[in-house]
């Protein structure tokens, strides 16, 4: 190494300084313990045992393990592709050389920056069976039938549409993003596809549709990660909604114990901090190979857009 | 069909899908206000209603802020009592049992089938004795209302929030928290901007071995989910005695992160080289350079990174459960929740009064930040 080289690599590493503790102290330490831990019986109180396998192999028999991931793979399963949905309709009607379009795209976005714990509150009063406003709407439309509107969030079966209504609400952020995308589509091929007498349904399907796929597909993956890990609206209205004290239980009836939830009990309030380590690891590799196929999906999009 | 008849009758269904979705996304936001401006017992009746009221109503003749207790079924009278353990009390009876005690009762109006139990509101907090309201029965066409918000819910949430109303509990001021949200978002506003602005400068504008390398690394490190550093992390603030304070909210905003690192080193690389050139061969150190020419002309990033920041630390929920053991060290977010899981689900205007003072920092940062805010979140979704 020259001393220019030497030069240069010391002034990095000075810039970058602070950024090496950071990364050293709050990631990779962590991450590093962390796998540790999953082969550990370990509480807070007492230092970490070697354990061999054995917390995977528990993780496998344990039924409230499976009851969490599939809660969590079924909320994940439908926000997801109806919240991209909603999105990516939206996106496209103010596409459309509307008036109004940044008030539109205004009022969209603005409840994807309310704070979780706001919007909980909002939804939880929301999902109220029998004050609250969705079965007052709901009330007086179902009557003629004989119906009457769900408990919502205290019955077993509403509880998690509850929560994936809840999340279509905040999906104006991939909004911002999908009409960001629309706005790149070059205008000849609208023009072109008219000459040819495509119809609006014909051009969505065979302009649009291809050149936005790939931020779509990208975004989605990314909105399917978060759903994974969703965490704060499920503990705060499981509690609010049946009220007994123990938010972590996943009320009513666990139909609300999502993975998080279900680690960070484990973790904090049983304190088998070793068991909820090898739960977090099962979560990093979901996770590793859902970010992998977005990588794939993105590179894809950079392939086309050349 | 013409395609002039196409194309209006494909905007109408534009405009109706419009402003269908609209009305569902400014519903939850109109039900929340509405709400935090209504007494209690609007908010527990049915049908449902968007308006907060004021109902008046004549009591012994003198016209008086009521709330509506029930409806009437049955003709009778508001009778006072003249004998027995009631004596000299108002009551409602029946035309039956009017009749069939004729002496007992001197009859002060007679009441029609339809009409409505009315009693005197009085403002009483929750589980408070205060004197018992004055009541009568009246016609519905008696009863006045119009609408009336009650900005007052705002004050005694506020007071409810720390606990103020209730005796017991310990007292802690709304300010406290919400000066505890304060601190941890502009430190690590503060934190954020500065200390990724400078990372981002050693990836963006110096050349060094292995600064690719380490790059890789430090976006790969995005892909972690929160989860997995949870309990480590736990260990870590708890071996340096910082559970149970703010620090561990604010302080590793202090040390960078890899999306901010990655959104300020898009921009730098768009200053042309040229700038830094010229600066060097004049003798000027890197600092010097970051300091004076690269930061001038970063603005919008170092804005974009600064909303984003201050959004997500004033909304965060998950690191102050885990780490704030003590009320008054409690942000404004879990106070709320916290306020909620003491109180159960009954002062819902109190609990939406306390939501949107929440909320409103955030809107209020929103609106005026709005194209900043949408330009970095378009940007931020669409490259990678």
């Amino acid at each position: 190494m020259t001393r220019g080289e030497k030069k240069q690599l010391r002034s990095g590493l000075a810039f970058t300084s602070l950024w090496i503790i950071g990364l050293g102290a709050f990631t990779a330490y962590p991450v590093i313990a962390s796998l540790y831990y999953s082969f550990c019986d370990y509480s807070i109180l007492k230092g970490p045992v070697w354990s061999g396998v054995e917390n995977y192999q528990q993780l496998v028999q344990d039924g409230l393990f499976w009851k969490s991931l599939r809660n969590t793979l079924f909320y994940a399963g439908l926000s997801v592709p109806l919240g991209t949905a909603v999105a990516l309709g939206l996106a496209v009607l103010l596409n459309c050389e509307v008036r109004g379009k940044s008030a539109f795209r205004l009022l969209f976005f603005m409840p994807s920056i309310v704070p979780v714990v706001a919007s909980a509150m909002l939804w939880l009063w929301i999902f109220n069976g029998e004050y609250g406003l969705m079965n007052g709407i709901l009330n007086p439309l179902l009557a003629p039938f004989g119906l009457h509107g769900p408990a919502w969030l205290a019955d077993p079966a509403w509880s998690k549409p509850a929560l994936i209504i809840m999340s279509v609400w905040g999906t104006g952020n991939a909004m911002v993003i999908y009409l960001a995308g629309l706005q790149n589509v070059p205008a000849e091929l609208y023009e072109a596809a008219e000459i040819d007498g495509a119809s609006a349904w014909q051009r969505f399907i065979h302009v649009t549709l291809p050149v936005i796929a790939p931020v779509v597909a990208f975004n989605a993956i990314m909105a399917l990660i978060g759903a994974m890990q969703l965490f704060a609206q499920a503990y705060i209205m499981s509690e609010g909604a049946n009220g007994n004290g123990n938010a972590s239980d996943g009320n009513p009836a666990r139909s609300t114990l999502f993975y998080t939830i279900y680690l960070f009990t484990t973790a904090f309030q049983d304190l088998r901090m070793g068991y909820a380590s090898a739960m977090a690891y099962v979560l990093f590799i979901i996770t590793a190979g859902l970010t992998w196929l977005a990588a794939r999906l993105s590179r894809g999009r950079n392939e086309d857009a050349i | 069909m013409s395609s002039e008849r196409r194309s209006r009758t494909s905007r109408v269904v534009i405009y109706s899908l419009l402003i269908l979705f609209s009305a569902a996304f400014l519903a939850p936001f109109v039900w929340l206000v509405s709400t935090s401006l209504k007494p209690i017992e609007q908010t527990l009746s049915l049908p449902v209603s968007f308006i907060p009221k004021a109902f008046f109503a004549p009591i012994n003749g003198k016209r008086t802020e009521v709330t509506l207790d029930f409806p009437v079924t049955q003709s009778g009278a508001v009778v006072r009592v003249l004998t027995g353990d009631d004596a000299g009390k108002q009551q409602y009876v029946d035309d039956a049992r009017l009749a069939a005690r004729p002496g007992e009762y001197a009859v002060i109006h007679t009441v029609a089938p339809g009409s409505w139990h009315v009693s005197q509101r009085l403002e009483h907090e929750l589980g408070a004795i205060g004197p018992a309201p004055d009541w009568d029965i009246v016609t519905k066409a008696q009863i006045e209302s119009h609408v009336k918000f009650r900005w007052d819910n705002y004050p005694k949430a506020l007071a409810s929030l720390g606990g103020g109303n209730q005796p017991g509990r310990e007292k802690v001021s709304f300010w406290t928290y919400l000066g505890n949200s304060l601190t941890v978002a502009i430190l690590g506003v503060l934190g954020t901007v500065i200390s990724n602005a400078i990372i981002a400068y050693g990836f963006a504008r110096l050349k060094w071995k292995g600064r690719d390398a380490f790059f890789a690394v430090t976006l790969a490190t995005m892909m972690v989910p929160f989860p997995v550093l949870m309990v480590p992390l736990y260990g870590v603030f708890k071996a340096f005695g910082m559970i149970g304070t703010l620090l561990p909210l604010w302080l590793p905003a202090w040390f960078g992160s890899a999306f901010n690192i990655f959104l300020m080193r898009q921009f730098f690389r768009t200053i042309p080289e040229e700038l830094s050139e010229a600066a060097r061969i004049d003798g000027c150190s890197e600092w010097r350079i970051f300091w004076r020419i690269i930061i001038p002309l970063s603005t919008p990033v170092l804005v974009v990174v600064a909303l984003f920041h201050f959004i997500f630390a004033w909304n965060d929920f998950l690191a102050p459960l885990l780490y704030l053991t003590r009320k008054d060290t409690y942000t404004l977010a879990l106070a709320l929740q916290s306020y909620q899981s003491q109180n159960g689900g009954v002062q819902w205007h109190y609990l939406m009064a306390a939501s949107a003072v929440t909320i409103l920092p955030v809107i209020v940062l929103f609106l005026f930040a709005q194209k900043t805010f949408i330009r970095g979140i378009a940007t931020t979704g669409s490259k990678s």
